[in-house]
């Protein structure tokens, strides 16, 4: 009996030190499908409740589309469910081909590899890539799974203060030396809704010779006026050398991801990045779905552009009852509340008026900037975004900081 | 000693601080006080091996041992020896 009862002991406190702490995450259980209206069974065992999703990362409305799903079904009637097999060997479909192309278009570069996840893309892409005679230069806020590949490298690595542009120019300065130096950034950034400042990080790379990658998971489909993504909206489309994006969000919201950009790194990850290599890609049954998403996104603008006015509307709509949002101009619309418990109490009491949204606090954003993340979708229509509104305010009032400012807020809740 | 914990603080303020105003001492918990995630620690390792010529090994390296200036200090000095 390897598993003792002192090693079963040890986790067990493990885990009572997490819920101690006050950070033990629980799922809640939707009964339906995605969408602005759900069903939720919470706390388990209650019965079931309608609220509408404000947390979901559906930006584009199309995570249960009827022709997303019919193109789901096609896919799986006409290619199978599963493939048995890693890319190489002999799990490559001619639509998981269409979809790299397609995606490549997409994004304006220059060939495009698919990968289970995005995670898997940010765990194996730099690996392949860079040796240790090179260095990657991140913004401090960058997603966790990028923070696991760099660990999975072995260049330097190094960082600079979020969208802190003389920090990043200081660090090329610094590691001017090296071989290959790349600059790495999300496109928007998930937790403040704020975009990176692409042009002025691209003007840094050509100055400093140096690569750029962003990941924008959170970004392809409707940031920029077609919704290509942050390269389009920043004016630097087709000068990204790396870009990493998510089918796991805006794109439908099933799973997969990919590494899209100059033809050689991609080459490089196809026979080298050992999330590629070692693990199953997406199923056909997904990429059909992606395929039919990016047909529907290249043909009109019309759901990124619902996305805009929806995201505008909900801003002001936050702003003019007197809450403290973080600024920026991306569906990620962060309702701050600065005190962790007061982000806990305000998401439950938001729950009880049938509103789902979630708070976040330390860990996952810094100490005492603790807040409710809201992220507005293509799929709310506007009396969603009243009647959410209408709960905001109803328990904004409850907590007294309607019209608060941050300092009176902190002031009142402590930090 | 006064000069390698102003040397170092000036470091910690320069590299991490995000807003000017926030007030740092000697004794601001930098790692459990959010200031520097233990990721980007790399660089205040790499600043203190480079100004002081010393190795530091990645095990003392601990996010415990970098938590304030002055136990920074006090790390510096068991390697400057
Ligand atoms: C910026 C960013 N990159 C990557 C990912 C991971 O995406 P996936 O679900 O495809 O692994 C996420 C998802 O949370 C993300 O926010």
């Amino acid at each position: 009996m390897g598993y003792s009862d002192k090693v079963r002991k040890m986790y067990q406190e493990q885990i009572k030190g997490i819920q101690d702490a006050g950070i033990f995450k629980q799922e809640r259980l939707i009964h339906s499908s995605q969408a602005a209206d759900i069903e939720v069974e919470y706390p388990a065992g209650s019965s079931l409740k309608k609220v509408i999703n404000m947390c979901a990362n559906n930006y584009l409305g199309l995570s249960s589309h009827p022709e997303v799903v019919k193109a789901a079904h096609e896919g799986l009637d006409s290619r199978g469910y599963g493939m048995s097999s890693v890319r190489f060997i002999c799990g490559t479909q001619d639509i998981h081909n269409d979809l790299e192309k397609k995606v490549t278009e997409f994004l304006g570069t220059e060939d495009t590899i698919l990968f289970p996840s995005c995670m898997d893309a940010n765990a194996g892409v730099f690996e392949a890539i860079l040796t240790d005679e090179d260095v990657m230069i991140s913004d401090r806020l960058v997603h966790a799974s990028i923070i696991d590949g760099i660990r999975l490298c072995s260049a330097m690595h190094d960082t600079f203060k979020h969208s802190n542009m003389k920090h990043l120019e200081k660090k090329l300065i610094l590691h001017a030396d090296k071989r290959l130096k790349v600059v790495i950034t999300d496109g928007v950034f998930s937790m403040d809704g704020d975009t990176a400042k692409l042009y002025e990080m691209v003007e840094l790379c050509d100055k400093y010779d140096a690569m750029i990658f962003v990941d924008d998971s959170h970004s392809t489909g409707f940031i920029g006026k077609t919704g290509r993504g942050t390269h389009e909206h920043c004016g630097v489309f087709g000068k990204i050398d790396i870009i990493t994006t998510t089918f796991g969000k805006a794109l439908g919201g099933a799973s997969g991801g990919c590494v899209s950009g100059r033809k050689e790194l991609v080459e490089m990850c196809r026979q080298k990045a050992r999330p590629y290599l070692f693990s199953n890609t997406m199923a056909p049954v997904i990429v059909a779905g992606v395929l039919k998403v990016l047909d529907i996104l290249s043909g009109s603008t019309e759901r990124r552009d619902k996305l805009e006015a929806n995201t505008e509307y909900w801003r002001k709509g936050l702003t003019e009852a007197g809450f403290v949002l973080q600024p920026g101009d991306t569906p990620i619309v962060p309702v701050m509340l600065f005190n962790a418990k007061l982000s806990q109490d305000f998401s439950k009491d938001l729950y009880d008026e049938g509103i789902y949204a979630i708070g976040f606090f330390f860990p996952v954003v810094p100490n005492g900037k603790a807040r409710i993340r809201t992220q507005i979708s293509a799929g709310h229509e506007i009396h969603h975004l009243d009647k959410a509104l209408e709960a905001f305010i109803k328990v904004g009032k409850k907590y007294d900081i309607l019209g608060k400012t941050k300092q009176e807020i902190i002031e009142k809740y402590g930090l | 000693m006064e000069e390698m914990k102003d040397a170092i603080l000036e470091y910690v303020i320069e590299e991490y601080v995000e807003d000017e105003d926030e007030v740092m001492t000697y004794d601001t918990p930098l790692i459990s006080g959010g200031i520097v995630d233990s990721f980007s620690m790399v660089s205040l390792k790499r600043f203190l091996e480079a100004k002081y010529k010393i190795s530091i090994p990645d095990e003392k390296a601990s996010p415990e041992a970098f938590d304030t200036v002055n136990k920074i200090v006090e790390l510096v000095k068991e390697f400057i020896g």
